[in-house]
């Protein structure tokens, strides 16, 4: 556990970039630090390795205070990334990652190895070994950077807006990494961010700060998008909080409709029977594998209808289909996955498959409304229902 | 000069090979490259410390620009009293002269050391010094050996100016050979030679550059 106890950082220009921060960081989980820029997110985790020394207050690690350890030990002791990777430019991909190794005097052979492990735990291909910096991508250099951090393994990672000069695709896959890395490492990581997206996705505890260097509110993710502790904390989770809350609410307790699927089989007569029993406006056509193949419009199967005659005798599978687009994961995914795919499907119906692929059932958008509405009403404060929490991920 | 003497006599060219001309060549290789050492030595504490306490830096600077405003010659003939004909009355002044360059170089080579590389060293846990020599110095490489190249350059065309001393390699075989004796010949052979064994050394330094930073390749293409 790292304990800050009343930390504030002046500095010598009489600037207070953190003042009288008190929180505590559990072991083994993520903390995210964030805020706007310039409100001391960056001071506050140089203070637990000593880059930056604090001024007043205590700063423990595991009951330790950290003014009692030689900073160059302290260091060696705690992986660092930031946001330009900060790889060394003269040293090869592996000799990198084995710096912290070396600087402990493992044998050469021993470190290499190790960093060898390393670049596959973080899913870099072994030929880069011998390249340098220059020669990777971003989104590889980060990887590198985050290799170098853990290559001693050590208890506690400090990440300040890793992924922040990343394209958008590359920095949500390097935070699925992340997030899967932290559910086998159990590190104790302290995450800097300015992005609240990022903050709640990877974060167990978020820390909000504002300017000025003060706590606004520490708090799970859940907690905080459900009940911001003030305007600020309000205002800078932005308007969509209530969308995003929904990350936390799992898709598994939508309400399916089954009785509108029907096989690339069936006749243009049989699906226009089905169309008019349900009274559904789209019915989804399956192909052999249960796997979904398309919409089909119930308007074009209505003889009633002004349009080009449909032969009765066709197999629906052979009609012209409107993509389906997104699906969610009935078992996996959160309502707002739900929601997603909904609202980007050209029939305003979300299709729900199985792990397998197969298809679940299809949510309605009224069905969606309805689940939504309870979220907000169920919600006593204490955040999400039973059995829900791995939703977000 | 003789109205049909020839720009270049062969015949003597070849009877001269080892001498003067080979001494000579060898006396100037070694009266430029010394004094480019002495100031590499010198260069790299004297930047360490400037880069690092940065007040240093403007009087030093001006210091170094002083002495580079000195003629050549009138700083040979002011150390000629102290250290007479020997080599020193050459490598000295041309040391002090290579400073201008290195120190400046040592300076920059630090300075664009990108902030993140230099405290990503530090969080990794590196102590000051252990920084300074197996992370800034080794990525300030190319721009040390961008001044090396100047200065050597420059330290070879200078050392001919030492002839007026009775130094000078090459130039002595434009002074003393060629010019006193209104004879072509040598003078022509000293010109292309100091051209030759500057462009030679030029040219060593780069394959020393290649060398020493593999990484530093392509960065240029980027
Ligand atoms: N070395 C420094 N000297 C003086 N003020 C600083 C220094 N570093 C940061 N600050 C100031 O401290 C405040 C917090 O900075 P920082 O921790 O970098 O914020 P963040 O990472 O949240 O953007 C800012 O107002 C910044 O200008
Ligand atoms: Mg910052």
């Amino acid at each position: 556990m790292i304990t800050f106890e009343g930390v504030t950082k002046r500095y010598p220009g009489g600037t207070v970039a953190v003042d009288r921060l008190s929180l505590r960081i559990p072991s083994g989980r993520t903390t995210v630090f964030v805020g706007p820029s310039g409100c001391g997110k960056t001071t506050s985790l140089r203070m637990i390795n000593r880059m930056i020394d604090h001024t007043e207050g205590t700063l423990a690690i595991d009951g330790t205070d950290v003014r009692e350890v030689d900073p160059v030990l302290l260091r060696r002791g705690i992986g660092y990334v930031i946001q330009q990777a900060g790889l060394f430019p003269h040293r090869t991909i592996l000799d990198n990652i084995a710096t912290v190794p070396f600087l402990l005097g493992w044998k050469r052979g021993r470190a290499r190895g190790r960093a060898r492990e390393l670049m596959e735990l973080v899913g870099l291909t072994p030929e880069l070994a011998k390249r340098y910096p220059y020669q990777l991508s971003g989104g590889q250099q980060q990887r590198v950077g985050v290799a170098r951090a853990l290559a001693a393994d050590p208890p506690v990672l400090l990440m300040d807006e890793p992924f922040s000069a990343v394209d958008p695709v590359v920095r949500a896959s390097l935070q699925d990494e992340l997030i899967r890395l932290q559910s086998e490492l159990h590190k104790t990581i302290v995450f800097v961010t300015h992005d609240i997206d990022e903050a709640v996705k990877v974060g167990d505890t978020i820390a909000v700060l504002r300017p000025g260097g003060r706590l606004a509110q520490f708090d799970t993710p859940e907690k905080l998008l459900a009940e911001p502790a003030d305007d600020f904390v309000e205002t800078f989770l932005g308007y969509d909080r209530g969308v995003r809350r929904l990350s936390f609410f799992p898709a598994r307790q939508l309400r399916l409709r089954t009785h509108a699927l029907v096989p690339q089989t069936a006749t243009a007569a049989e699906a226009g029977a089905t169309a008019a029993r349900t009274e559904e406006p789209w019915l989804l056509v399956l192909d052999g594998e249960r796997r979904p193949r398309g919409w089909l419009a119930a308007a074009r199967l209505d003889p009633s209808q002004d349009h080009a005659p449909v032969d009765p005798a066709t197999p629906v599978g052979e009609l012209p289909l409107t993509s389906y687009g997104h699906v969610f994961q009935v078992g996996q995914d959160s309502l707002r996955a739900a929601l997603d795919a909904a609202v980007l499907s050209p029939a305003g119906r979300a299709v729900g498959v199985h792990e397998d692929g197969t298809v679940a059932g299809v949510v309605a958008q009224t069905d969606l409304g309805e689940a939504i509405w309870a979220v907000g009403n169920e919600d006593d404060g204490t955040g999400p229902a039973e059995g829900a929490p791995d939703a977000a991920r | 000069m003789p109205p049909d003497e020839p720009l270049v006599r062969w015949d003597w060219v070849l009877s001269h090979l080892d001498d003067p001309i080979g001494t000579q060549l060898a006396e100037h290789l070694r009266l430029s490259l010394i004094p480019v050492l002495l100031g590499l030595l010198i260069a790299l504490p004297l930047g360490v410390a400037c880069a690092r306490w940065r007040r240093l830096y403007p009087p030093v600077f001006t210091g170094i620009n002083v002495l580079y405003a000195i003629p050549s010659i009138a700083l040979f003939f002011l150390l000629l009293p102290y250290t007479s004909f020997t080599d020193w009355t050459a490598i000295i002044p041309l040391t002090v002269y290579t400073l201008s360059v290195l120190v400046p170089n040592v300076v920059g080579g630090l300075d664009q050391v990108p902030a993140h590389v230099r405290e990503a060293a530090t969080a990794v846990g590196f102590a000051p010094v252990a920084r300074l020599l197996r992370v800034e110095l080794p990525v300030a490489v190319p721009v040390i050996v961008a001044g090396l190249r100047v200065a050597a350059v420059a330290s070879v065309s200078m050392v001919s100016v030492a002839a007026l001393v009775g130094l000078g390699g090459l130039g002595q075989l434009i002074l003393t050979d060629g010019f006193q004796r209104q004879f072509p010949t040598p003078i022509v052979v000293g010109i292309v030679l100091s051209v030759a064994l500057a462009f030679a050394i030029d040219g060593a330094l780069v394959l020393l550059q290649r060398a020493l930073t593999p990484w530093a390749r392509g960065r240029a293409e980027r």
